[in-house]
């Protein structure tokens, strides 16, 4: 008889738990999600999304953010001098001291970008969260961005595309590069490059909102010593490195 | 001179009477004829049906305004991050890729293209947004809250969540992969 | 009132003809080289994504910049009261407006999407260059094509000179407009100076009146019209002021970058060991365009030779189209300094000199451009009056006085 209740005890007991468990995992999951905007609110200038890339994390060699990124955003991953490359692997070497390192380059979403400067039709933006973008409807593929961005992340399209991921339309004739993964950003997701290296276990990329104390990107930039790549231009980017 | 006196001649009533014959029944041609009539050399799109019971607004209201709903939208989604899904393309192309190529263009049967290709008016759209619709996991309107929405770019990570391929390929209900997988429906 | 009679051309003889069937020609496979490259893409030219800007924009920017400073001839007339120059200012005003017109078609055929030039006049942002230039273009057409109408409607004489200060302060603000496209880009380290501006106007003087003074003694010699020394002796020793000119730019332009230590890698690059570029900037650009010409202008003798006045006006233009080559796209092969002081090498061609190859379209796109301005004039002076009937010594002395 006691081992009837005993089993029928636990049993109860663990279907309890279990639809505990059930009761809270959509909330954790909501909660999670909670960063992400609704659908029909738009951008907020109280936001500004940010990069950290801690460089002492990247080794040589290792192009998983860029693998990545290709695979996000339906990238060729060809590098031939007409391929769009949205992030790439930089080695460097100082040239006296003879140290290297290595990080990933990509749009640096300046605060003061001189691509939004120069755009003559006013195509390539800054959103009020701080992501620089191509509105593609407008672009007149002029290339002026191009030759004005510092940091070379813009790539001009110089071929037809099909099968384009529907999330991140890309066409011929127009001028294209980083979007921060705006489509993923606003399901409150991560950007892929983050997620793929987080996905192999480097932890080299993280994403978040520098303006939100609480966040992890915010807590690290205001604890450890963290630059802007070309910090004298005044352009204030978005993303930022640790070990440079 | 000569010339002038012999045309002036010919102007005379019979020619005026048949000039006058033949705009008569032009006109009234034109004004019998019906804009469904299938004897026109052009033939009429053959619009496929979309998905669903009916689209967003009505097919009238569309036909007149669907470039300035389009328009709007896309300054809204690009410029504001505002992604109602009401009005947004991918969402056209949810329910109005043909069940054949799954895709709004392709051929004069397809929805985009027939009405465009028969107006002659370019569709710029596609050079850009992809003509197919996304296969996402919620196709059926099925959330599990224990697998997040994935997206392609999940690298390295094993999604079956205990799945079998065959399952999972049911849930995101798209025609394409069940053919692949083969999955019987 | 000035008697020299401005008189169409006869324009009916076989030369003619061919003349302008062979600038058709040109035009033709510009038109085609264009519907080509925006068909294909851009993949189908030498362009790639480190040098976004090639060979139309040499011509492009060439012609626009020569374009204002065609102008000039005029400008000396109505603005400055030179009268000697102001029968030659009406043809002054057509190729001002015949080569920015073949400028700008190249440029609008070049773009990424040259079906969405109505985009790029109904969409501004007011902070880009390009954004201005737009008004700044049109608005040369509108107001150098009043201008013309003021000197060739009698009537309207008397508005000459205000519209020719207007169409002068025009132009130099298009001229700015056009070397600040570089000069406010802060990315590259061949551009990035407050001197491009007005280097730009220097050399657009130099250019305007190179392509001036050969379309004056082509014409000329064509049609039988007699040029006198008077005039073509003034206009030699204003092009040699020019050159001068634009040689002190350049040379103020780099002596001041080789003080920089920071400069001193794009410096050695232009200046040393950049290859192709080093060769167009020192043999094109300095000696062809510059040094030559002056030695020949100031020549005793060559000096006043019409053949070569003539040669060294295609010398300057050659030096000018090498300079186009040396900034724009010698501009954009010298790497970006992401990290200064560090050697960098990526999959995106960082830390390395960015190689182009000018492609048969581009070439041909740009020169279907020249075609375009020669279109345009040869069949203006044909069915207007742009040239004047004589610009012999004698004409020139008894309207204009000795002294000038």
């Amino acid at each position: 008889m006691s081992d009837v209740n005993q089993s029928r005890r636990e049993f109860l007991g663990k279907t309890a738990a279990a639809t505990a468990g059930l009761a809270i995992a959509p909330g954790v999951m909501l909660i999670d999600m909670a960063h992400g905007r609704a659908p029909e609110d738009a951008a907020s200038s109280s936001v500004r999304w940010g990069m950290l890339v801690d460089s002492n994390q990247c080794k040589p060699g290792c192009n998983d953010c860029v693998t990545g990124c290709n695979k996000e955003n339906g990238l060729s991953g060809g590098t031939s001098e007409t391929d769009s490359q949205w992030i790439r692997k930089v080695e460097l070497k100082d040239l006296r001291s003879g140290i290297t390192a290595s990080l990933p380059m990509m749009c640096q979403h300046c605060a003061e970008p001189p691509c939004v400067d120069v755009c003559p039709t006013g195509a390539s933006f800054k959103r009020a969260d701080g992501i620089v973008l191509v509105d593609k409807h407008i672009c007149i593929g002029c290339r002026y961005c191009v030759m004005a961005c510092p940091y070379k992340a813009r790539s001009f399209v110089h071929e037809e595309l099909t099968d384009q991921n529907p999330d991140v339309p890309r066409g011929k004739g127009v001028v294209e590069s980083c979007t921060m993964c705006v489509h993923r950003i606003d399901k409150g997701q991560n950007t892929a490059c983050a997620d793929a290296c987080s996905a192999a276990g480097h932890n080299a990329i993280i994403f978040g909102d520098l303006n939100d104390p609480n966040s992890e990107i915010a807590k690290r930039v205001a604890t450890y010593a963290t630059k802007q790549v070309r910090a004298d231009l005044g352009l204030n980017p978005g993303v930022r490195y640790q070990g440079i | 001179m000569t010339n002038l006196a012999k045309l002036r001649s010919l102007l005379n009533w019979k020619w005026g009477a048949l000039i006058a014959a033949l705009l008569a029944i032009s006109a009234v041609s034109v004004a019998s004829s019906e804009p469904e009539s299938s004897s026109g050399r052009t033939p009429k799109p053959t619009i496929e049906a979309g998905k669903g019971e009916k689209c967003v607004e009505d097919t009238d209201y569309m036909r007149r305004n669907h470039m300035k709903l389009l328009m709007h939208q896309r300054d809204d989604t690009m410029h504001k991050g505002i992604r109602t899904k009401k009005y947004s393309l991918q969402n056209c192309i949810e329910c109005h890729a043909s069940k054949k190529n799954n895709s709004v263009l392709g051929s004069n049967e397809n929805f985009c293209q027939s009405c465009h290709s028969y107006a002659a008016v370019k569709i710029d759209c596609f050079e850009c947004h992809a003509t197919k619709p996304k296969a996402t996991v919620n196709a059926a309107g099925f959330f599990h809250p224990i697998i997040p929405p994935s997206s392609e770019g999940d690298v390295k990570v094993n999604d079956s969540h205990g799945l079998s391929f065959s399952m999972r390929q049911q849930m995101r209900g798209s025609v394409v992969d069940k053919n692949i997988a083969g999955a019987s429906k | 009132m000035s008697a020299i009679s401005l008189r169409q051309i006869e324009g009916r003889s076989m030369g003619y003809y061919m003349l302008l069937a062979a600038f058709g020609l040109f035009v033709l496979f510009g038109l085609g080289s264009a519907l080509y490259m925006e068909h294909n893409g851009h993949i189908v030219t030498g362009m790639n994504n480190q040098v976004v800007w090639g060979m139309p924009h040499v011509f492009a920017v060439f012609l626009i910049v020569a374009a204002s400073g065609a102008l000039n001839v005029a400008s000396i007339g109505s603005v400055f009261g030179k009268s000697m120059y102001k029968p030659l200012a009406p043809l002054s005003g057509l190729l001002a407006i015949a080569l920015l017109g073949g400028g700008l078609t190249v440029l609008m055929l070049d773009l990424g999407r040259p079906d969405r030039v109505i985009v790029a006049m109904t969409y501004y942002n007011f902070k880009s260059v390009f954004a201005w230039n737009v008004f700044l273009y049109t608005g040369f057409f509108t107001i150098v094509a009043a201008y013309i109408w003021t000197m060739m409607e009698r009537r309207m004489n008397a508005f000459t000179k205000p519209l020719g200060v207007a169409a002068f302060i025009w132009r130099l603000l298009l001229t700015t407009g056009t070397g600040s496209i570089f000069g406010f880009l802060v990315a590259r380290q061949a551009y990035d100076s407050a001197l491009l501006a007005p280097m730009f106007i220097i050399m657009s003087f130099a250019y305007g009146l190179a392509i001036y003074l050969l379309v004056l003694m082509v014409a000329f010699n064509e049609t039988g019209r007699p040029l006198g020394d008077k005039v073509l002796l003034r206009l030699k020793k204003l092009l040699a002021v020019f050159i001068s000119a634009s040689l002190y730019f350049v040379a103020v332009f780099h002596m001041t970058n080789l003080y920089f230590a920071k400069k001193h890698g794009i410096e050695s690059f232009i200046l040393m060991n950049g290859g192709i570029y080093t060769q167009l900037f020192w043999i094109g650009q300095i000696l062809l365009g510059g040094i030559v010409p002056l030695a020949i202008l100031f020549h005793p003798a060559l000096g006043k030779s019409r053949t070569w006045i003539a040669v060294s006006s295609v010398l300057v233009i050659l030096g000018g189209l090498a300079q186009m080559y040396v900034t724009i796209i010698g501009g954009q092969a010298f790497p970006l300094e992401l990290f200064p002081g560090m050697h960098e090498s990526s999959s995106f061609f960082d830390g390395v000199i960015h190689g182009y190859k000018p492609s048969l379209p581009e070439i041909m796109l740009g020169i279907g451009g020249i075609a375009i301005a020669g279109v345009i004039t040869t069949f203006a002076i044909k069915i207007l009056n742009f040239l004047p009937a004589s610009l012999e010594d004698k004409v020139m002395d008894a309207h204009h006085g000795a002294k000038q």
